[in-house]
């Protein structure tokens, strides 16, 4: 690679010798019709600022919707566990930490798992296998989420509960913290099976985002490393991680944004419970999204459409800060590395 | 040239159409549960009469917003409104069809209607007192049958729905103690159990579950073969669901007083305990009367040529003296901005 360089120079610099031949320079630029970039300049502008338009008034129809709900709840909102319709009670506790709860398995499952398609696929995978299997990756992508809700409520739920629940609950029954977690009917929905559902759905963004990143690594650099000696492990973790740690962070976000706003599938397989009764991960649960799908059709005019819709500020809210959260982290991840160097 | 043909003769059977249709479309908006009869109906009637009648299936909730912002022609609700809520917003309501709830069982070795519940029990399951299928009050009114020592998992509606509705009525009609926990609404706050999106969602869920109870509409536990429970009625005696029963409840509510009936509970030796009619509202005061002469002559028509389609998608069909006070309600209520009458007929 290096060793081209310089023949390249030469070639480069031939055609600016060639200018300064009698056939003359190029032609001068002859504006033919200014108002057309004029015009493609503004529709552009206004295509950007149509979106912060946009963005600014679903907000703002969010806070007018909300508005009875925040003035009567405030902040205790964010704390209170009550879902009462008929005594016109609400408090979004219990559907906020489903979100959260959900989104977090699916992370904890999704990344290692999309990590390791990734560097197969990058880095250990033949030839002829590679397309095939990245294809199949990015096609799971494709099939509808709701899909997944049935197949997780009708197909996974079951295996789940009596080949994971039930085992788990025997070996730990008595045991005090970690018998609690696993406690409740044996059915298979709940926090987990929405959680391994989530993982399911985003693995595929994760892991087509992680390949991409991985595969721009200038093979330069892998190439030197290996030749200094490097077991593949370490090129992956020391030079290509490093290297696409910003695009790495980005396809994990995308995942999790993913698995925040995700309705069908997680309302088929949480159970739709707005009780925070136990921290097992199998007890029937909410999320903010699958909350709002079940509710807003039915919710009679007044407080319960306008807790449901401060619910809605509150899932914006949670990606807003997510999303800040990750271009805070990479700023500082860019920081560590210019004291390194 | 053949594309333009049609494109024209397309363009000018849309504008007769129109032309002969626009006034007297009827727009209507509102409860799921009878939606797919209103569809039949209407699909029958255009045929019949070429007028077209269009339904949205939004929810209750939002249908009665629709109709009080006066966008549609008719709202229809599975919850009545109670009458001075009629009066404030110068509202009419009629019931169109009856609608059973019935409580299914997925129990191994359990057929349908072997098991018998009281709404005590019932209400006591759903309140998370009773746990076990061996309970004894379980037991106590089903001598003989074997019912295994296992945890019940409730199931019920997670979304808004006049299904529950009928539901937690009629448990808070019969279950002092449901009354005062939980309540009545389109949507409570279950102490237990996993919820399902729609009939089909907790039809999906029973199905799956083992040693599962819930609650559907009477035309999903029909089609999906399950096993449904007795109810014991006010009367005392334990009565399986049927069209029979369903209209036997409807029969026993006084319709002449007011159409806010609430057909829960009812006395009659065979009614079933948990019987609900949907409804329909309309505006007292019409500033379009072609409009409501169009959804009344529709309703008409239906009451009169309906009850088999009816029928055949599991709904009852009202009693005919019913069927009589509503077209009673009609001529003497529904009036057009300077008092007339619509017609409807």
């Amino acid at each position: 690679m290096a060793a081209t360089l310089p023949v390249s120079h030469p070639i480069e610099r031939g055609p600016a010798v060639d200018r300064t031949t009698p056939t003359g320079g190029p032609a001068p630029r002859v504006l033919r019709s200014p108002w057309a970039d004029r015009l493609f300049a503004g529709v552009a502008q206004a295509a950007a600022w149509l979106t912060l338009a946009l963005l600014v008034g679903i907000i703002g129809s969010l806070f007018v919707g909300a508005a009875p709900a925040i003035q009567e709840y405030g902040l205790g909102f964010l704390t209170s566990t009550d879902w009462d319709p008929v005594e016109n009670r609400y408090g979004g506790l219990v559907m906020i930490y489903g979100t959260l709860m959900t989104s977090l398995i699916a992370l904890v499952i999704a990344v290692p798992v999309s990590f390791g398609i990734a560097l197969f696929l990058t880095e250990l995978s033949p030839k002829w296998l590679k397309r095939p299997l990245g294809t199949a990756i990015e096609l799971l992508a494709a099939v509808p989420s709701i899909v997944y809700g049935m197949w997780g409520l009708l197909v996974f739920g079951p295996i789940l509960a009596t080949y994971v629940q039930q085992p788990l609950q025997k070996l730990l029954a008595g045991v005090p913290v970690l018998g609690a977690l696993v406690s409740g009917p044996p059915v298979g929905i709940g926090i987990l099976s929405a959680g391994i559902i989530l993982a399911i759905m985003i693995i595929p963004y994760i892991a087509a985002v992680m390949r991409d990143v991985f595969e721009v690594t200038p093979s330069m650099l892998k190439e030197s490393a290996y030749g200094l000696g490097s077991t593949t492990w370490e090129v992956v973790s020391r030079v290509v991680l490093p290297y696409t740690k910003a695009g790495v962070v980005g396809g994990i976000m995308l995942g999790l944004g993913r698995a925040l706003g995700e309705t069908m599938a997680v309302t088929f397989v949480i159970g739709n419970m707005n009780q925070l009764s136990s921290l097992s991960m199998f007890e029937a649960a909410n999320s903010i999204t699958s909350a709002l799908a079940n509710e807003f059709a039915e919710a009679g005019e007044g407080l319960h459409q306008a807790s449901l819709i401060y619910l809605g500020l509150v899932l914006f809210f949670i990606t807003f800060v997510v999303l800040t959260l990750s271009k805070l982290m990479l700023a500082q991840m860019r920081k560590g590395e210019g004291a390194r160097t | 040239m053949l594309f333009s043909i049609a494109r024209v003769s397309l363009a000018a059977a849309l504008l007769a159409a129109s032309s002969a249709t626009l006034a007297q479309d009827v727009t209507g908006a509102g409860a799921t549960f009878p939606a797919p009869l209103y569809a039949k109906w209407a699909d029958a009637y255009n045929k019949s009469t070429g007028v077209k009648m269009n339904y949205q299936s939004v929810g209750s909730g939002a249908g009665l917003k629709q109709i009080r912002s006066k966008t549609v022609d008719f709202g229809a609700s599975d919850m009545p409104l109670k009458d001075e809520d009629l009066a404030k917003d110068g509202l009419v309501q009629f019931p169109t069809v009856i609608g059973g709830v019935v409580p299914v069982v997925n129990i191994a070795g359990i057929q349908p209607g072997q098991i018998k519940l009281t709404g005590q029990v019932l209400g006591d399951i759903y309140l998370g007192k009773i746990t076990k299928w061996s309970d004894p009050a379980l037991a106590a009114l089903n001598p003989g049958l074997k019912l295994p020592d296992a945890d019940i998992s409730p199931v019920r509606r997670a979304d808004g729905s006049g299904t529950t509705f009928i539901f937690t009525n009629y448990l808070s009609k019969v279950n002092p103690d449901w009354k005062a926990k939980v309540g009545e609404g389109t949507a409570v706050n279950w102490p237990t159990g996993a919820g399902g999106k729609g009939n089909e969602g907790v039809a999906a869920f029973v199905q799956r579950l083992p040693n599962s109870i819930g609650y559907l509409e009477y035309a999903y536990v029909k089609q999906n073969k399950l096993s449904y429970t007795l109810m014991k009625n006010r009367d005392g005696n334990f009565v399986p669901p049927s069209d029979t029963a369903f209209k036997a409840a409807a029969a026993g509510a006084d319709w002449k007083s007011s159409f806010y009936q609430i057909t829960t509970d009812q006395p009659g030796k065979d009614a079933w305990p948990i019987t609900n009619p949907t409804y329909i509202m309309m505006h007292k005061v019409q500033e379009k009367p072609a409009q409501a002469t169009a959804a009344m002559k529709f309703f008409d028509w239906a009451y009169g040529n309906g009850d088999k389609m009816a029928d055949d998608l599991d709904y009852v069909p009202l009693p005919d003296s019913v069927k009589a006070l509503v077209r009673k309600q009609w001529s003497e209520q529904i009036k057009d901005a300077s008092g007339k009458p619509v017609a409807f007929k």
